[in-house]
């Protein structure tokens, strides 16, 4: 039985219908996370788990219980803010202390869960403080602290990053999924970035219009997109338009080149519209147009086939460790990502090059 | 440049000149009670007076039960507002604003017409119930001053975030209310409630029509009768007024919102 269950859950405001029956069952001690665009309707899922909103239709069961009609401070769960919310009159220590003190909890206990908790976030210096003197990341270790001191069963965490700078966000998700880990707790973690989603957690729901498009591990959703939404919003994905030669086969013409798909069925006439993808990594720069090997699948000394198409450099972006290289290829282009070498020049705009990659690295979308 | 700094300093001046002449008038002038010497005989009479320290005790409780009734009913309901509904705000703000636009005169009679001691809530009926009326008018009249201050508090803190933040940890709305509302937003109800008593204590229409022994009907009636107590009265009440909006400033700067 799932520790957390979110049972065909609706959510309309006035004729705006915001989640569509949404289902979700969360085992304890996982860490899920809820990934999409703005207005997706992720944050609306986690309000209404948390109990600030109430669902239209469908149930919500915590360890068994329903508690979809619940106030939020029935429900026992905890819930970190983007914007920190911390209390601006209480220092650090009464911050973490709250919600012990409003379960009146005797006061040699509170004190004792305020110092574990604080040692815990490695601020034991900052409980006297007030939040107006702490940094953003402080802040938010501290409303992570105030949202685990009461021990609750569920933690929500809405988009606790998105506030603070680069290397803290690092940081600060790695500490996150470390004491997630340590407690064990089920963990709800909204986010619209794909690299934190992917980092930590054990399962990731691609949201899209309301509905959950693919549940599945950060590989699985990575590697299997099962819609177009998710192949285009996970990672970085180059598309290209081309017709179906022969399905059976995998034979897909790209432009005046033919490539072969061979990852995943799919269907199709010959001349039908279609569309595929490559990830950056999974495609290989080669100097100069080769001619030869600029047919299907070309093999490589290796005697692995590999597709081959040929193009211009368009644009090179220098990303530090990697440079990723856009190349043209018809009337559409393909991103690849090579690692930095400091020894090896970028390739210039407009150079023709042969971009290679294997028929199990292209990816078939459904429809043109 | 320096003519438009020369202008400014010359605004500056002429406006201070503008209000402090007549102020220094009306202190000079409280000071000559006694012939052909400079005294503070006409305080000494003022402070001295029964019929003073009476009416300013009676409008100084009337200004504390009216700062009461004002944070009891107005904090609540910007809360509120903010909170849940904010698409009433204009609405309120038009309503709260209404004292302003509106003569205390208009006020005091709606409120004659409907409490006197033949209406079916009559408050005119003794001098308590009518007391009591009063307050209720000073808390329409100063409703725009402490609605006002107390929504702009509102609106300086999240009180969305803070109050699910609350619920979360499993607090109920009337410990989030006082324990992280209330706390929060405290330099703005005492700038309300400073205003208010700055409001109320030279208040004379309503008192005077509702028959109370107010602090600005004893002003009159001084005015009336006397030449030189009157001023000092008058530089009395100023100093009771700029020593609230000292303290609104005390009070606000004692904690101001800090970011790291």
């Amino acid at each position: 039985m799932p520790f957390l269950e979110i049972s065909d859950v609706r959510k309309q405001f006035g004729p705006n219908v915001v989640v569509k029956g949404f289902d979700l069952a969360i085992e304890q001690g996982e860490f899920v996370s809820f990934l999409g665009p703005s207005g997706c309707g992720k944050t609306t899922v986690l309000r209404m788990v948390a109990g600030f909103e109430n669902p239209t239709a469908g149930r919500i069961l915590i360890d068994g219980k329903d508690v979809t009609t619940l106030r939020p401070n029935q429900r026992n769960v905890g819930m970190v803010f983007q914007a920190y919310a911390l209390f601006p009159n209480m220092t650090v220590a009464d911050n973490v202390a709250f919600g012990l003190k409003v379960a009146k909890r005797p006061a040699e206990e509170v004190k004792a869960r305020v110092d574990e908790m604080l040692n815990m976030i490695k601020l034991p210096q900052l409980a006297t403080r007030y939040p107006y003197q702490c940094s953003g990341g402080q802040q938010q270790r501290v409303a992570l602290a105030r949202a685990l001191a009461h021990k609750p069963k569920v933690l929500l965490l809405d988009e606790p990053l998105s506030a603070l700078d680069a290397k803290i966000r690092v940081s600060l998700r790695e500490e996150i999924r470390a004491l997630q880990r340590t407690l064990g707790i089920t963990t709800i973690f909204v986010t619209h970035d794909q690299e934190e989603a992917l980092s930590v957690s054990d399962r990731i729901v691609v949201m899209n219009e309301g509905k959950a498009d693919q549940v599945g591990t950060p590989f699985e959703i990575y590697n299997n997109p099962a819609t177009r939404f998710v192949a285009n919003f996970v990672g970085t994905l180059s598309v290209l338009k081309g017709k179906v030669v022969d399905a059976s086969s995998g034979k897909i013409q790209i432009g005046r080149h033919e490539i072969v798909a061979s990852r995943r069925m799919f269907k199709g006439n010959p001349g039908d519209p279609c569309s595929v993808a490559l990830r950056p990594e999974a495609a290989v720069l080669e100097n100069g147009h080769d001619h030869a090997a600029a047919k299907p699948n070309g093999a490589n000394g290796n005697g692995v086939l590999r597709n081959r198409i040929g193009g211009t450099v368009d644009d090179v972006h220098f990303l530090g460790s990697v440079v990723r290289i856009k190349v043209k290829v018809e009337d559409d282009a393909i991103s690849l990502d090579t690692f930095n070498n400091p020894n090896t020049t970028p390739p210039q705009r407009g150079a023709p090059v042969t971009v290679s990659f294997t028929p199990a690295d292209v990816l078939v979308l459904e429809g043109a | 440049m320096k003519q438009q700094r020369l202008g400014a300093w010359i605004a500056f001046v002429v406006g201070t000149l503008y209000f402090i002449v007549p102020l220094i008038g009306t202190f000079e002038f409280s000071l000559r009670l006694k012939r052909g010497e400079y005294s503070f005989e006409a305080y000494r009479v003022v402070l001295t007076d029964p019929k003073f320290l009476a009416s300013f005790g009676y409008s100084t409780l009337m200004a504390l039960i009216t700062i009461v009734i004002g944070i009891v009913l107005v904090v609540p309901t910007a809360y509120w507002i903010q909170l849940r509904l904010p698409k009433l705000r204009p609405l309120v703000e038009f309503i709260t604003l209404l004292p302003l636009v509106m003569p205390a005169i208009i006020i005091v009679f709606g409120y004659l017409r409907l409490y006197n001691s033949s209406s079916l809530i009559p408050l005119t009926a003794n001098a308590r119930s009518t007391d009591l009326l009063l307050a209720f008018s000073y808390v329409t009249l100063a409703l725009p001053y402490m609605y006002r201050a107390v929504e702009t508090g509102m609106r300086a803190i999240d009180v969305r975030t803070l109050t699910e933040a609350g619920e979360i940890l499993g607090a109920s709305m009337v410990t989030i209310l006082f324990k992280v509302i209330f706390p929060n937003v405290r330099v703005a109800i005492l700038s309300g409630a400073f205003l208010t008593f700055a409001t109320v204590i030279g208040e004379f229409t309503m008192a005077s029509l509702l028959n109370r022994p107010a602090f600005g009907p004893y002003l009159q009636l001084i005015g009336a009768n006397r030449a030189y107590e009157p001023s000092a009265l008058a530089i009395i009440a100023f100093l009771v007024t700029w020593a609230c909006m000292g303290l609104i400033n005390v009070f606000g700067q004692a904690r101001q919102p800090k970011r790291a």
